[in-house]
């Protein structure tokens, strides 16, 4: 499973679960399931008793989204600044990016799903949170650039805990920019979806998150506009169980869909080949 | 009359007004002329609010800001425009009076106008839910939207919100749906769209009227990813101390100078010297002015032309190296 190595050697992800002796046990976060690892690794990272998913790397999904060998990153050198000179910025940067191995909060992608040229965005937890300042929102709005002069579909995984607050109203704009850019892509006709994981709150879900032609979330997804934390405190009491849940907003006519990472792959694939009016390859329209 | 003041650095001021006051009512009493006495005093009182209003920390611009004595949207629409007509409610689900807006007219021509709403007191705060919208409060925005852009009628918001409600009915009803969606509809509408912050422009409550193709700011307005409050109890524990909510204030860059320092705002509104609050008639007069000045440039340009600037204008959002 060799990805396309564009970048230099610094900028993969630290653990490489490749290498990892087939017996080392693992503990299932959710269920407490404890199995090797090589099972977890093989089921997606998804607990093979539970079906917790469990957080994985942005190029993870890459490698679960894309064909092997058909993709290159884009736009690798975009660089957060600290507009505002805001206290510990600076050295907070440093540390997500020697400790999460990747320069910003989102990876993007251009290259191929189902032999379908794609570009895809995957937004990386690791990386403060996930949270969206103005790399995150020029990546995605190049991306979708891309997309644009192609006509090829865009994918966007997120996970985050919404705007990055270190730049400010910065931020902030970063979920008009991003909405202004899926506005072309929707007047030419050319198909967004939306990917989301566990957590995908905050300014994230109220812009790209929540504007795709197909939204799929990961079962068991925390997504909503406020955070858990801060709607008990308006509450004054306990959430209801499965609040704010991927199958509780299924429940409420939020999403189209709630897919198991194993079958991510190719759900995108078909949703994409309906919306761009392309034929379903041999065995895709299958199971 | 001097009003009991709110804002405890206001106090100074507070004082003087009330010596006026005694001053005058004294001379009443004793059918006395103090004239000369009293001016003086009057200067001094504009030169104290000057003063004070000049050097105002940014966590003193978010009180002025928040203050519940400054004009409103319905301040602005009685005070700024004519011919008011609200329109209410979604067409899906409920009428949420933390937004208003309607038709009205503006130097004489019709207009759609749409506005964070909140409360003068306590009662008023509680219909108004203190400016934090629901879910059906942006959709009904939204509503206004296209219909303004059916009749071709240009588009202007009033943002004054703490920020968008957070509470169970507004996530099961789709609170971050309705921001994302206002954000993504104004992108691409196909008429002049002009926002002013008039207050508090809360986080993406407050953006999902704001994607404009004119943004500006009240002098002693505020604009934040997050609130204070909120960006010091995340980073520093500690949300509720003057000390640690005046460092967020600081470091969040949020007053109507530091926007316009950032690129992200076109103006910033004077207001009258000591806050919009001393005299609603003159902050009114200034916004309208700005108003009709910018919608005069607009009016000339055609549709496709506006919407790719408007979007050229967000695009260039946010600051990075490569
Ligand atoms: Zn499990």
């Amino acid at each position: 499973m060799a990805w396309f190595k564009k970048e230099k050697k610094a900028r993969q992800p630290r653990r490489d679960r490749l290498e990892i002796p087939p017996d080392v046990w693992e503990k299932c976060e959710a269920c407490g399931h404890t199995d090797i690892r090589e099972k977890f690794v093989r089921n997606f990272s998804v607990c093979p008793n539970c079906d917790y998913h469990r957080r994985i790397r942005a190029v993870e999904y890459v490698q679960i989204i894309m064909d092997d060998n058909s993709w290159e990153e884009t736009e690798a050198d975009l660089r957060s600044t600290d507009p505002l000179g805001f206290p510990d910025y600076a050295g907070r940067l440093k540390k997500a990016r020697t400790n999460a191995g990747e320069m910003d909060a989102i990876l993007t992608v251009s290259g191929k799903l189902g032999e379908m040229p794609v570009n895809l965005g995957v937004m990386d937890f690791a990386f403060m949170g996930g949270s969206m300042g103005s790399v995150v929102g020029e990546k995605i709005a190049r991306l979708a650039q891309k997309s644009l002069e192609r006509k090829h579909p865009l994918i966007v995984v997120s996970a985050s805990g919404g705007a990055r607050m270190q730049e400010g109203v910065l931020s902030l704009m970063q979920m008009g920019k991003v909405s202004a850019v899926l506005s072309q892509l929707a007047d030419r006709r050319i198909p967004y979806v939306s990917v989301l994981t566990n957590p995908t709150t905050g300014g994230v879900s109220a812009s790209y998150a929540m504007l795709g032609d197909a939204i799929i979330a990961e079962p068991g997804a925390v997504i909503g506009f406020a955070g858990p934390r801060v709607i008990k405190q308006t509450l004054g009491q306990d959430l209801p169980e499965g609040f704010q849940t991927a199958e509780f907003l299924l429940d409420h006519g939020m999403l189209d869909l709630v897919s198991h990472r194993k079958d991510l792959k190719q759900t995108l694939g078909r949703l994409l080949r309906h919306m761009s009016g392309k034929p379903a390859a041999a065995g895709w329209a299958t199971s | 009359m001097a009003s009991t003041p709110t804002l405890e650095f206001e106090r100074p001021i507070f004082e003087l007004e009330k010596q006026i006051d005694e001053l005058k009512r004294m001379a009443g009493d004793q059918h006395l002329s103090v004239d000369e006495e009293i001016a003086p005093l009057q200067e001094k009182l504009v030169a104290l609010r000057g003063e004070v209003y000049k050097n105002l920390s940014p966590l003193q611009r978010l009180q002025v800001a928040r203050s519940n004595k400054r004009p409103f949207s319905l301040d602005y629409l009685r005070l700024c425009f004519t011919d008011f007509v609200e329109l209410h409610g979604d067409r899906l689900y409920r009428e949420d009076a933390a937004i208003v807006g309607g038709w009205a007219r503006l130097d004489g021509e019709t207009v759609m106008v749409i506005g964070h709403q909140r409360g003068r007191d306590t009662k008023e705060n509680l219909r108004r839910n203190f400016g934090m919208p629901h879910p059906e409060g942006y959709r009904k925005a939204l509503r206004l939207m296209k219909l303004a852009e059916k009749f071709q009628v240009p588009v202007f918001t009033f943002i004054d919100t703490p920020g968008a409600w957070a509470g169970l009915g507004a996530e099961e009803r789709g609170q971050a749906e309705a921001i994302a969606r206002n954000l993504f509809e104004m992108s691409h509408l196909e008429v002049p769209i002009v926002a002013t912050v008039i207050g508090e422009g809360g986080s993406g409550g407050a953006l999902a009227l704001g994607v404009a193709d004119r943004v500006m700011m009240l002098e002693n307005s505020v604009y934040s990813v997050i609130t204070v409050e909120g960006c010091a109890a995340i980073l520093w524990k500690d949300g509720k101390s003057p000390e640690m909510r005046e460092r967020a204030a600081t470091a969040l860059k949020i007053t109507a100078q530091d926007l316009l320092e950032l690129g992200v705002i076109d103006e910033i509104i004077p207001e009258p010297v000591g806050g919009a609050h001393t005299n609603h008639e003159v902050a009114a007069a200034s916004l309208q002015e700005a108003l009709i000045r910018h919608y005069e440039e607009l009016r000339k340009i055609k549709p496709e032309k506006l919407v790719r600037r408007r979007r050229e204008k967000f695009l260039k959002m946010g600051q990075f190296t490569e």
